[in-house]
């Protein structure tokens, strides 16, 4: 792990590997979207409405992903002082903060004409909104010291301390029984889905990992670059 | 042991001797809990209704309140320092920091908000739920409070970040204290609430001395 630790080497790595992570989410969601808008077929129930689950549902796993990325990064950083880790956690937040608010936006814009309702106080919905507050923490804390050092280390304790969040949100539909249906991607038996709404989802949500790769890694970049500017110019 | 209830008591006698602090507390608490009948009109059926609900949301506002002084006085006079070269381990004293914490803010509130529930035509049948509910609920909040305030210790306006980084991890406490309380105003069985506070004060009694201890040693480097 610690190969990875030198700036110089990540950028260049990242510089190659960039190219081809963008080459496949783009054509992973172009693939995802058209096979969610014209080939899957709409919902007996819901009709057309029912392809806001295409975005919706991808969204929300990387909600939980980037978090779970970010709690890692955070780890790493705290337990072996990896020099790349506390950018990387810092670099993911605002990231995931995005998904958690697409996720947020989306299922509120479905809930409208399924359930009657823009928002309820649903198990579901107030864990994630609750995960939302925590990306917004750890964005505030990282940058509420004068001392960049000592903000990234608190936040990255944060971050650790907020992972009790993430099973809450899976099995909250599961513990209580409220408007949000249930899991049926990834259940006991093989998903519950049509074979024919699965594929697309799948293939964006893959389309959505690369895509997050991709960000990921040129905000990393933009981070290094930033530190070495501020490294030239005070001599810090 | 020993070492505990020194600090205990240290912390205890700091409070009192510069008085004030638990005062403001409950006044916090008793005038921002008056504020709801003038807010949402006098009807003793509305109040009702709504009395578990703002009593817990302004129990938790008035223990937000006096989380920022848990460590930041010792922080700026160097005595934590002193604290942490100690051979106690950072946790055990975490561990009293809080206890003298909710000693002086989380029992007083328990105290107080009886008299309150009162003042909002609370249900009768609900008082012990809603007494052993803050019982179990308020070290809960110095708990996980003492991780923000070590966390936010030395920050550009700590308190702001403070309540934007415990507000979200206290949801819990109250969905479930409001849940006992109500339950049994309601005629319903308030235990299974009861215990899932009770689970709550156990977990963080656990895991949140260690959290705060870790935030503690970052802020001392």
């Amino acid at each position: 792990m610690h190969r990875f630790a030198n700036p110089a080497r990540f950028m260049r790595l990242s510089a190659r590997l960039l190219p081809w992570c963008a080459a496949a989410a783009a054509v992973l969601i172009a693939i995802g979207f058209y096979g969610a808008l014209f080939l899957a077929p709409p919902d007996y129930q819901q009709g057309e409405a029912v392809k806001i689950m295409y975005v919706h549902v991808p969204s929300a796993w990387m909600a939980s992903f980037v978090y779970a990325v970010m709690a890692l990064a955070s780890a790493v950083a705290l337990i072996w002082r990896h020099p790349l880790a506390h950018i990387a956690a810092e670099s993911a937040a605002p990231i995931g903060a995005g998904f958690t608010l697409i996720c947020l936006v989306s299922g509120s814009l479905w809930g409208e004409p399924m359930w009657g309702t823009w928002w309820v106080w649903d198990a579901r919905l107030t864990s994630v909104l609750v995960l939302f507050f925590l990306y917004l923490g750890f964005i505030a804390l990282a940058n509420a010291f004068d001392d960049r050092t000592r903000g990234s280390r608190a936040a990255a304790i944060l971050a650790i301390v907020g992972v009790i969040n993430l099973p809450i949100i899976k099995f909250s539909v599961d513990w209580w029984n409220t408007l949000h249906q249930k899991a049926s991607v990834f259940v006991m038996g093989g998903p519950t889905i049509a074979a024919s709404m699965l594929w697309p989802l799948l293939v964006i949500a893959t389309g959505f990992v690369f895509l997050f790769a991709v960000m990921l890694m040129l905000r990393m970049r933009a981070a290094l670059l930033r530190a070495k500017v501020r490294a030239l110019r005070f001599g810090t | 042991m020993s070492a505990f209830t020194a600090l205990l008591t240290r912390d205890l006698r700091l409070a009192f001797r510069q008085g004030g602090d638990v005062a403001n507390v409950v006044a916090f608490f008793a005038l921002a809990v008056i504020l709801f009948p003038f807010g949402v009109g006098p009807d003793p059926d509305l109040l009702a209704r709504i009395s578990a609900g703002v009593l817990w949301v302004t129990a938790l506002l008035a223990a937000l309140l006096s989380l920022e002084r848990l460590f930041d006085a010792d922080f700026q006079d160097g005595s934590l320092e002193a604290l942490a070269l100690m051979p106690v381990p950072l946790e055990i004293q975490v561990l009293a920091k809080c206890a003298a914490h909710w000693l002086t803010t989380g029992l007083p509130l328990t105290i107080v908000a009886p008299v309150l529930a009162l003042v909002l035509h609370f249900d009768a049948a609900g008082y012990p739920a809603l007494i052993a509910a803050l019982l179990l609920g308020t070290p809960v909040l110095s708990l996980i409070g003492a991780i923000g305030a070590a966390l936010t210790l030395g920050a550009r306006r700590a308190g702001v970040l403070l309540s934007l980084l415990v507000l979200p991890l206290y949801i819990p406490v109250l969905i479930f204290g409001v849940a006992a309380s109500e339950a049994a105003a309601l005629g319903l069985e308030s235990r299974p609430h009861l215990l899932l506070l009770a689970a709550l004060f156990a977990t963080s009694l656990a895991l949140a001395p260690w959290a705060a201890a870790a935030a503690l040693r970052q802020a001392l480097e």
